[in-house]
């Protein structure tokens, strides 16, 4: 894709300033993450092993397992080293037999030492590694059928969203919407399927607003993808959501499964879930790293910050994100064509100038990640009910998406806040887009803000303010010690909501790994470096 | 001309650009291809709906199976407003300064608040908007308030856990909140959370019951055991002020 960078004339000090600081803000919350490990990285572990499948009360094996393991011998170990152990000494033929012994308490399992201990983990290692292998066939397979069937032609990437809660009625949804114009279909989850710890099992046919993420779903939705995709001689991509108190999981099946492209923020969960920051901080880098190595583009999720905040006052807090978003992505091994850094027009469009504002403010996105795709978002908040102006106002999203040359764009519905879409909705939405992208999107090239004037300045000022927060992030200290922008998370820094790195949900599930510590797959994704690519793209 | 009274008394009809011509526009979607059939059917489904007679202003395919379509079309209702009956709200809209005054006067003790989101949703935005210090729409939430205890549960709380906590704390009221529903979970989550608790409290003294969520059907308290029920857009203001008024209200009936 090509794009034109709008010229903000930042200074290129202060924005080299911004990246350190967002460096220095991360380092020692990555420490955290390289020196412990979560049930929920751990079980993603055994299902890249291939162990998969749940008990008649819907509870999955690989918590089963991993329960057991954490009860006998702890996980400070790993699991797969007792659990392979287990297998060599003939406790069972195979993980799933395994996992249901288990369940009933007839395996004991312990830690081996010397010859049995390094048995156990090559073992491991070839178990752990046919999952990796099944994820770079897909992201193989990805790269195949992009280049069979074409990416889209124009940019932005159009996003729209199915959520019907039934798989069996999204697909022809989602079909309905690729033959519309979409270019990337996002499955919302059910509300509240980041809070469960575990993933649900099977085809699902009940969810609450949302379909919930599960493997065979995940399966169903690509398959019919494919099919439309080959029909209309185009790759659509499908969206899940990495996050929540399973991000580990999620991230190893989607990629396992060809998912294209994954919601996963590095602070969402902590700050609008209340997960724990260790745990969040933790499952988020194994996540990205296997995001990072499947191929999968992340979306980060910094409208949320705009949706409980006044998105001008807030406008910093979106730069500060987006930038720790990056340096928490780039450290996990992901590459500036998978950043879906997140922004969005939030602003009161009551108050003078929010359009001029909009526009510096993407404008400012778009020139500090200039190789990124960006995610720009529809207005949510100020979506009143009153559909006509609602729909203006995505006229207007829509113009700034054109004229800052934006990679995704999700499209926004006159209906938001007051139904789920209707047919027509969407119909409405995607005229709305083609209209202002036939018309406008040439203006990339004629517009360039002037010299010092009100875009420049704003972006100037909002950079400027990210900076202020950036160093007061690394500055900040807490009585017991914590990194620093865990000491920030916890007093407040970002909204009014404090989390303390002590506090949260999933925070059981945490472990400090052992010196013993041993997982194929974070071995494996840790000397993982990106495939050498050309042109991509 | 434009006087804006209702001319005949009190019957109304929507006015388009003359009094009394009933116009009214709408859109919909039917599972038809685009042709004249598809046409004639809107027609018809709008005449059955009281436009008469009704103009078909617009249709287009969308896809191969469906036709979206605009009518415009006098509506041959009436609406006599004796016959409408709203709930208008029955208490005084309070400052932060005269609540916390009327609570210090009428309890002598911080009122204590306990709210949580429900059931399957983790939708806080509605209970956070009532109760954080930060508020909705330039009103500052309830824990501003200097009389005023808030308990901010969260969300995804098990009703039970709901129950017990009011009862330790010794909750005057409990705001439970429902934003995101499907297939009437709202409903269900709130009506389930009323009997818990007036099976865990003696008769008379089940804290004041406020369910709150854009979803929630005007009226319908007492369907669903609470005594009352917020919509979209209401403001931490009017909930403070309601908790005056009813925590007045059942002061004067003990005494």
């Amino acid at each position: 894709m090509t794009r034109q960078t709008p010229m903000l004339e930042l200074d290129p000090a202060v924005v080299r300033r911004a990246r350190s600081l967002a460096r220095k803000a991360a380092a020692p919350v990555v420490e955290i993450a390289r020196s412990h490990t979560t049930v929920s990285v751990e079980r993603a572990t055994l299902r890249l092993a291939g162990l998969s499948g749940a008990d008649h009360e819907r509870v999955p094996w690989v918590n089963h397992l991993v329960n057991a393991v954490r009860d006998e011998v702890g996980l400070e170990h790993g699991v797969t080293t007792p659990v392979y152990d287990a297998l060599l000494r003939g406790e069972a033929p195979d993980l799933t037999t395994l996992a249901q012994k288990a369940a009933s308490g007839n395996v004991s399992f312990r830690l081996p030492t010397g010859r049995e201990g390094a048995a156990a983990r090559r073992a491991a290692a070839k178990g752990v590694g046919s999952g990796l292998r099944t994820i770079d066939r897909s992201r193989a397979t990805r790269d195949r059928l992009v280049k069979r069937h074409g990416d889209p032609k124009t940019t932005p990437w159009i996003y729209l969203i199915v959520a019907t809660g039934d798989i069996y009625e999204d697909i022809p949804q989602a079909q309905a919407a690729a033959r519309e114009g979409a270019d990337i279909i996002a499955v919302i989850r059910s509300t509240g399927q980041s809070l469960l710890d575990y993933v649900p099992e099977g085809a699902t046919r009940e969810g609450f607003a949302g379909t919930y993420a599960t493997q065979e779903n995940f399966r169903l939705m690509r398959a019919a993808l494919d099919d439309v995709s080959k029909e209309l001689g185009r790759y659509v991509r499908l969206t899940n959501y990495a996050s929540g108190l399973c991000m580990p999981e999620i991230a190893a099946l989607a990629g396992m499964e060809r998912l294209d492209m994954m919601l996963n923020d590095s602070m969402y969960g902590i700050l609008f879930r209340d997960i724990n920051p260790i745990r969040t901080f933790v499952d988020q880098r194994f996540s990205r790293q296997v995001h990072a190595r499947a191929g999968i583009i992340i979306n980060t999720g910094e409208d949320n910050y705009l949706t409980t905040a006044d998105a001008v006052e807030a406008a910093h807090t979106v730069t500060v994100s987006q930038l720790l978003n990056e340096r928490f992505a780039k450290e996990a091994g992901l590459e500036d064509w998978q950043l879906g850094l997140g922004h969005a027009f939030e602003i009161n469009p009551e108050i003078r100038d929010s359009f001029r504002m909009e526009l510096a403010h993407a404008m400012l996105a778009r020139r500090l990640f200039p190789d990124a795709p960006l995610k720009w978002m529809p207005p949510t908040k100020h979506m009143t009910g009153d559909v006509f102006r609602g729909y203006l106002l995505d006229g207007f999203f829509n113009l700034v998406g054109a004229m800052t040359g934006q990679g995704i764009l999700l499209v926004g519905m006159m209906t938001e806040a007051v139904v789920t879409p209707f047919l027509s909705d969407r119909d409405l939405a995607l005229q709305n887009v083609r209209y202002v992208m036939n018309a406008a999107s040439g203006l990339t090239e004629d517009f360039h803000p002037p010299r010092d004037g009100f875009i420049q300045t704003r972006a100037r000022q909002v950079l400027s303010e990210a900076v202020d927060l950036l160093d007061r992030i690394v500055t900040d200290t807490d009585a017991a010690g914590d990194a620093p922008l865990l000491a920030a998370i916890a007093d407040g820094t970002f909204g009014l909501m404090k989390r303390p790195p002590t506090g949260g949900k999933g925070l059981d599930g945490v472990f400090r790994r052992a010196d013993d510590y041993d997982n194929p797959a974070t071995t494996a994704l840790d000397a993982w470096t990106p495939p050498a690519r050309g042109a991509k793209r | 001309m434009t006087s804006g009274t209702a001319p005949r008394g009190n019957i109304v009809r929507p006015y388009g650009d003359t009094t009394g011509d009933g116009m009214v526009q709408m859109s919909f979607t039917l599972p038809l291809p685009h042709d004249k059939l598809a046409e004639g059917a809107a027609l018809q489904l709008a005449r059955k709906m009281g436009l008469d007679p009704a103009l078909l202003v617009h249709a287009k395919a969308m896809g191969p199976d469906f036709t979206f379509v605009v009518v415009y079309g006098s509506s041959t209702h009436l609406v006599n407003l004796d016959d409408v009956h709203v709930v208008e709200r029955e208490y005084p809209l309070l400052s932060a300064k005269d609540a916390n005054l009327a609570i210090r006067k009428q309890l002598r003790r911080k009122l204590v608040v306990v709210g949580a989101c429900i059931g399957t949703d983790a939708h806080t935005v509605g209970i956070d908007a009532i109760l954080n210090i930060k508020g909705f729409a330039g009103e500052k939430g309830l824990e501003y308030y200097r009389e005023i205890k808030v308990v901010n549960l969260g969300a995804q709380v098990l009703v039970p856990d709901l129950v017990a906590r009011a009862r330790a704390e010794k909750a005057d009221a409990v705001l439970v909140s429902q934003v995101v529903t499907q297939k009437d979970a709202h409903i269900h989550n709130t009506t389930q959370m009323s009997a818990a608790f007036r099976e865990a409290y003696p008769a008379g003294q089940v804290p004041v019951l406020i369910a709150g969520g854009p979803r929630f059907e005007d009226g319908s308290e007492k369907a669903l055991g609470v005594d009352r029920i917020f919509g979209r857009g209401t403001t931490p203001g009017e909930v403070a002020s309601y908790l005056v008024h009813e925590i007045g209200l059942r002061k004067g009936k003990k005494s």
